[in-house]
């Protein structure tokens, strides 16, 4: 596998299949997915991981797709003639490469992400056919033909606001990210926040127990609000079949794991729950 | 962290998305709330949820979650072992406590004698108010003091909370399901609706900026003008359209997604001088039909659901109204209508095929301009059509 999860980003199989079959097949992989599924991730992280340089084409409602290979800038020309100035014997002057340009122009290889291509105009897609199969284009202003030193790997992302062509989509690879998993959700909070649980909960006893002072605590918080607080960092860990059953007594030993972790906490819990079956009696 | 509660308000088909969860998780790190479960309510539904149609989802899916935790009550208790809590109660106490403990014959039947009790007590209550007992009683309570817990009763009810009281119930708009005839006919208004931001060149506005120069050129450059679909909804509510109602609402629930500026009306058989938008309050809260004339342009398009099935007077005469005086006639305002609006359509839900055996519905229909159309997905369609002509 070309791709795989790091120690930032979870990959799944299917995603870095795709990934592979794009990157040796130099096809563009086009992206689809729920919001927030990591799509546009996707293209920063396959740029570190291949360690190539990352060219990000962000699409806006106004975009059109020859944006992204040059703009020609008639009206600065028009009035420098004006003026007089000397540049405008030399058209290239008012050439501004867009972003498919710099890509096909670099000598080494990059990835480029044309990220939501469906926020711009329906037509996009279709006017960017040839560039994408061919990776080539020509500038009429220059007489000039750019072509791709290296492919580029051109990954696109789609939110789904708008359906795209189907001349468009035959010359993609395309990935739909599946709103992941619980397992694969569990590993993408850890990534992020790798230790935040076992941070919460011990802090939690050691602030009821008045080891550790927060400033900006109003009050102490009750017993009983800190079980509440404990159950709800510790839910995750209580298995279904338990919480359909509510029997407590056979959710201990995931539930031991999480909150021990050495002789201290033990100490902790112990007084912890001696306080709760007092406060409940009593 | 927090995945089942996130998979559980997925559950309830909230649109929330793994970026908020992160978000979520990084305030509970930054320790926004801390061990309060009520602020944690008020956190999450800052981060989860992004509109207030949504808040009654979240509170019935925030109740459904947490009454799944808090019945698991005996969770701290069956986690931890007697032994190690008889430890420590036994570090809490006085070496004379400690003795006189012994005296009474240890620790552990101490416990024993709480336990019996403990035990008789609650037979005792449960052969309500006999008090042979008294003695056993008044010694366990003496002792419970100090005891690992005592033998009080009665846990503290727990108050309502404020995500069980559901007081956004009124938001939710999805009564639908099954709309998707409907969008994809409302989807060719859409269609017209899109629009380019593009930029024209303002040739009137550079010849005279321009000239105003001395001659030296000045380019004026203007938005494209947008061609946004606006929409004024009107929909007729109860009496004969009740029956209708569903499909009016769909109708709505749908139209909802697919314009941008929408606004929408109720009235009820025909439209008189006033409307409202809120048909609980229907009385209360009118919104005066001139007022919309003039407050929305004539490039509104208006569409009318309705049956149109009326007595005919009610159409043609002041006072026609079943519910109230009118002081003109309703034809009158179908008349300011169509002179302000260029397009105004009827969706009428009643068979087509029986139109023509209903003055009122044809009387409507010459009002309308002949723009009536049934509210199935063929007329959906012509009438889209004819509003984008």
């Amino acid at each position: 596998m070309i791709f795989d999860s790091t120690d930032s980003y979870i990959s799944t199989d299917e995603l870095s299949m795709a990934v592979d079959a794009a990157v040796r097949l130099e096809r563009p992989l086009l992206i689809k997915g729920e919001p927030g599924t990591g799509k546009t991730m996707l293209a920063i992280e396959v740029a570190k991981s291949l360690g190539m340089p990352l060219l990000e084409w962000h699409i806006k409602s106004t975009t059109k797709a020859v944006n992204g290979l040059y703009e020609y800038d008639a009206v600065s020309r028009l009035r420098d003639s004006q003026l007089g100035d000397d540049r405008v014997n030399d058209i290239g002057n008012y050439i501004k490469k867009g972003k498919l340009w710099e890509a096909f122009e670099s000598e080494e290889r990059v990835v480029l992400l044309i990220d939501e291509i469906d926020k711009a105009d329906i037509e996009f897609p279709n006017d960017l056919l040839q560039e994408i199969d061919r990776m080539e284009f020509f500038v009429y202003e220059l007489g000039q033909t750019i072509k791709a030193k290296q492919r580029p790997i051109v990954i696109i992302t789609s939110n789904n606001e708008k359906e795209l062509p189907d001349a468009f989509l035959r010359r993609c690879f395309f990935h739909f990210i599946n709103f992941p998993d619980r397992e694969t959700m569990q590993q993408i909070v850890d990534v992020h926040f790798p230790e935040v649980k076992q941070d919460m909960v011990k802090e939690a006893m050691e602030i009821f127990f008045d080891v550790r002072k927060v400033p900006g605590l109003k009050k102490k918080p009750s017993t009983s609000e800190l079980i509440d607080w404990l159950k709800l960092l510790l839910a995750d860990d209580i298995p279904d079949e338990i919480l359909t059953n509510r029997d407590a007594s056979k959710a201990i030993p995931p539930l031991y794991g999480a909150l021990v972790k050495n002789e201290q906490d033990v100490h902790l819990l112990e007084r912890l729950a001696f306080m709760n079956r007092r406060d409940s009696r009593g | 962290m927090l995945i089942n509660f996130f998979l559980t308000l997925r559950k309830y088909k909230l649109p929330v998305t793994i970026r908020e969860l992160m978000d979520l998780i990084a305030a509970l790190q930054h320790r926004v709330v801390y061990a309060n479960v009520d602020d944690f309510y008020l956190l999450s539904r800052t981060a989860l949820v992004k509109d207030e149609k949504n808040y009654d989802k979240f509170d019935r899916a925030f109740s459904a979650y947490f009454k799944g935790l808090e019945d698991l009550s005996g969770l701290l208790e069956s986690l931890i072992p007697d032994e190690w809590l008889r430890h420590e109660f036994e570090k809490s106490l006085s070496p004379e406590d400690l003795k006189q403990i012994e005296s009474l014959g240890g620790l552990e039947k101490l416990i024993e004698a709480f336990k019996k009790a403990k035990e008789e007590a609650e037979k005792a209550e449960a052969k309500e108010g006999e008090e042979g007992d008294d003695g056993d009683k008044g010694n366990a309570d003496k002792q419970g003091k100090d005891g690992p817990g005592g033998l009080g009763k009665g846990k503290k009810k727990k108050a309502k909370k404020v995500w069980d009281e559901r007081q956004y119930k009124n938001l939710d708009d999805s009564v639908e399901l099954g709309t998707r005839n409907i969008k994809m006919a409302l989807r060719r208004l859409r269609k017209f609706a899109r629009t380019g931001a593009e930029e024209e060149l303002d040739i009137d506005d550079t010849i005279r900026s321009t000239a105003h120069n001395g001659g030296m050129l000045d380019i004026k450059m203007r938005p494209e003008r947008r061609n946004t679909v606006k929409v004024l909804l009107f929909l007729d509510i109860g009496g004969s359209m009740d029956a209708h109602v569903k499909i009016c609402e769909e109708l709505f629930s749908a139209s909802r997604t697919e314009f941008k500026h929408l606004e929408s009306f109720y009235f009820h058989n025909f439209i008189y001088e006033s409307v409202w938008k809120d048909n609980r309050r229907r009385m209360a809260e009118r919104l005066s039909t001139l007022e919309i004339l003039n407050k929305y342009s004539h490039d509104y398009k208006v569409v009318f659901v309705g049956d149109a099935t009326m007595a005919p007077y009610e159409i043609t005469h002041a006072g026609g109204s079943v519910e109230h005086w009118n002081e003109e006639p309703g034809a009158a305002w179908m008349g300011r209508f169509s002179e302000i609006y260029d397009k105004v359509i009827w969706l009428n839900p009643t068979p087509q095929e029986t139109w023509e055996y209903s003055s009122s519905v044809m009387m409507t229909q010459e009002l309308v301009g002949g723009n009536m159309y049934p509210l199935t997905i063929k007329g959906l369609e012509e009438g889209m059509s004819q509003l984008s002509k």
